[in-house]
Parts: C-alpha cells; structure tokens; sequence
C-alpha cells in the first residue's frame, strides 16, 4: 500500500527529529529525500552523496539545472555554501572512516536485530547494491523509513529477513506510517504512534514480537 | 600565454583513437548515471560496431544515456558494476542469460578501479564479509583477529574519461559532480583517453588545481558534447 504525500512528509518530518546541527547526512532515495524540508532553520548539516558531493542542496530551480551537478540519483542538485566535490572512492572513504553520521533509508524487509535487505529479490529485482551495503554497514546511525507492510499488505518488519541481507544488525530506528521502533539488543521497542493508528493495530501488521515503551509518545503532526 | 603546439603528441581526434577499440576487449569508463562519461567516444564505439565487450564502471547508465547505449544495443557481453537499475535493458539481458553481470559494492568498486591504477594487487574489506551474494567465491584473509574479502583490483586494456579541461600534457580538472569515478579510471587503463570540454596549452591549469596528473592519460580529444536527453529534462 503506497503512502500519501501528507503521510509522506509525517515521516520525514519524524526522521528529520533525529537530525543534529553539524552532522554528515546521506539520504536514500523517495521519502527520505523529503527530509531536508524538514529541518530547523537552526540546524546546519551537510548532505553527502555518493557520486562526490559534501554539502549538496536542493533541486535548481527549473531552467537552471547543471547537467554535471547530480546527485547519486542522477538528477540536478545544487551545492550549498561549503559545499566541495570529490571523486567517488574519497565519497566512500567518508562512509567507511565512519564519518558520515546518518543514513536514512528505504527497505524491503527488516528483521527484529536490526538486519536490512533492501538489494534484491532474486528472480525478480536485480538492480545491483550501489552503494546500500557500505552505507548500511558503516554509517554511524542508520534510520529505516519505510511502509509498514508491503502492497500485498504483507508485514515488511520480520522475525528473520527472508530476503539476502544488505547488512546484518545495522538498523537504530524504524520510522514507518503506524510508529517508530528502536532496534535494541534486546529487539525491538515500539516507542511512538502515529494517531489515528493504535498498538492493537501495529501489533497486528507487525511480523515479530517487539516491547512497547512505558511512555508511548503519540506524534501529533 | 603559450599558444597550443601539442608537444607531448597527446592531442588527437576521435578517428585517431577508434583503432583501440576492438571486439572481445575490456572497457573501463568513468561516470556516474551517465554524467561525467564522454559521449563522444561512446558514440564513436557504437559506430565502429564493437561487440562483446567487458564493460566496468559505476553503473549501467540509462537505456540512451552514457554507457547504457552500449549495454542496450547489446555491445557487451560483461559487465562489472554496482547498479544496473536504471537500465532496464541490462537487467532483462541478464535475466536471459545474454549478459554476465558481476555486482561488486560501490564504493569497493570504487577501490579495485584505484587499486588496478596505483598498481596494488588486491584490496582488503569488511564491507559484505558477511553476505553470501558478495563473498561468493573471494577467498577470506585473517587479519589481528578479523576476516577481511579480498577484492581483486581492476585494470583494463582502455579507460575512457569524460574532464573539463586537458593541458598539452593531459593534466586534467573535472567539472563538479562530473568528476565521480573518472580520476580513478584515469589510473587504471593500460591506454587512457580523455574526452575534454576544453583544450588548453601547457601552463593554463593552476598547478594547484589540476586533479589528474597527465602521466595517467594517453591521449586527449576534444567532446562534442552531450548528445543526449536527461532523465530529468
């Protein structure tokens, strides 16, 4: 079941809670892209993209794309003041070195430890990792926001993955339109809602067991 | 100003390089999603009819954009790459068995191209240790107590660059987000060729701008520019 633009903005709006001044943030593609839309007017980060950007904006205005500004995606973006160009090995150094702080991204499946498959269902969607794996593996903090259940209506947050794993107990939080769960080493613990839904709800469309906080906030935008 | 008088015989025209191209070969080409490959070149390899190439590079591009017209007019028989997602005739090739592809984590691809340019072997990384799909057949080093895939480095017989600017040397600077993996691949080719916007003579780069040191590149020819039309346009 896809989620509407309004639904779409809640969560990244959620997501953008969990971002501080000063921080290396690199976004997925889809909803967390609607993050920085979110963000305090107190709060400098800067946004890093695969393909060799630190400091990367937002879209031009239409007419004013540069074909050689892009983001990993391959569409037009602009650099903030700050901002720098490298090429990709120095793009991933950053990951690797642990220097990117935030990864926010989308996900077919995630497992109770905190395990993400999000690269591939084999047979039938192959489109190669890109850089899923080092972002999942190495990020300092890895946030999940994704729909609840897939378009069959079947639960995306699961005892074990049964797709292959992008990367094994990588995942802090789990944003999607019912609540957030944090991924602790004892599972999961359900700690927010998003009203009109309730936990009766959640437990239903969840596919493993999880804790639910004693102080449940209820997001109220 | 010095005024151009391609001292180093790097400066030539796309008919001049064509010669390098051949069935069977392997092709390493800079790019990201198509920006930063030379369009250029890429056309003068569709036109000269070379097949069953081994392709390596970031991505497949998009069906008529940078590498992707290669792999969607079924000029390569492998590619080594991180994404080929938005190219859906890469997927449905390989899905037919017509296209062997070996997927390799962006940023360790990254790293193997660099290894193959600044003569290391091979590569250490943690980086899919642990998932069947990237392991598959690398074998496994212990190192102070931790295993580590060793990732085999990349050359090729051509690497193809796309940069802003070229001196007579073949010094290079590159133009933003277009500069992605092309200094990497610069390395790696045992020929280089560099398509550029711009020629200029010996002395016109800032020393202490210039990316690419023209040791790496072999030959320098002028674009004709982009040729095709963006996704996002």
């Amino acid at each position: 079941m896809g989620v509407g633009v309004d639904v779409r903005n809640k969560l990244a709006k959620r997501a953008a809670e969990e971002i501080q001044h000063g921080m290396l943030v690199n976004l997925g593609i889809g909803i967390p892209s609607l993050v920085p839309n979110h963000l305090p007017k107190e709060v400098t980060v800067m946004f890093h993209a695969e393909n060799g950007i630190t400091g990367m904006g937002p879209s031009p205005n239409k007419g004013e794309e540069d074909e050689n500004l892009c983001n990993a995606g391959g569409f037009p973006v602009t650099l903030t003041t700050g901002g720098s160009y490298c090429d990709s090995a120095v793009a991933f150094a950053m990951i690797r070195r642990g220097r990117v702080d935030l990864t926010i991204l989308g996900s077919l499946e995630v497992s109770a430890k905190g395990d993400l498959a999000n690269w591939i269902v084999p047979g039938k969607k192959v489109p190669g990792m890109g850089g899923a794996m080092e972002l999942a593996q190495k990020a300092e903090k890895v946030i999940v926001l994704m729909n609840h259940c897939d378009r069959k209506g079947k639960a995306k947050i699961v005892k074990e993955c049964t797709l292959p794993l992008t990367s094994s107990s990588c995942v802090d939080l789990i944003i999607t339109e019912l609540g957030v769960f944090k991924v602790t080493a004892q599972g999961l613990v359900l700690t927010e809602l998003f009203p009109p839904y309730d936990l009766s709800q959640v437990i239903d469309k969840t596919g493993c067991d999880f804790k639910v906080s004693e102080q449940i906030r209820k997001i109220t935008y | 100003m010095r005024a151009m008088n391609n001292v180093f015989g790097k400066i030539t025209t796309l008919e001049n390089v064509l010669g390098f191209f051949h069935d069977g070969m392997t092709l390493m080409f800079g790019g990201f999603g198509g920006v930063g490959s030379p369009p250029t070149i890429i056309d003068g390899i569709l036109e000269k009819g070379v097949r069953c190439l081994t392709l390596i590079g970031n991505d497949t591009g998009f069906p008529h954009i940078g590498i992707g017209k290669l792999v969607s007019q079924e000029r390569a028989a492998k590619v080594i790459a991180s994404h080929i997602g938005s190219n859906p005739f890469a997927g449905k090739m390989m899905h037919d068995g017509r296209l062997e592809v070996e997927f390799s984590p962006q940023g360790i691809l990254a790293e193997r191209i660099r290894a193959g340019g600044v003569g290391l072997p091979a590569i250490l990384t943690d980086i899919g240790v642990d998932e069947k799909i990237v392991a598959k057949d690398k074998p496994i080093f212990s190192l102070n107590g931790k295993e580590y895939l060793v990732e085999t480095a990349l050359t090729a017989e051509v690497s193809i660059i796309y940069a802003k600017k070229a001196d007579e040397y073949g010094n290079l600077i590159y133009d933003k987000s277009a500069r992605n993996t092309n200094p990497l691949v610069a390395m790696a080719g045992e020929i280089t060729i560099a398509e550029v916007e711009e020629i200029v003579p010996l002395g016109s780069l800032d020393p202490e701008e210039i990316i690419t040191p023209g040791v790496f590149v072999d030959y320098v020819i002028p674009t004709k520019g982009v040729n095709w039309k963006w996704a996002w346009e």
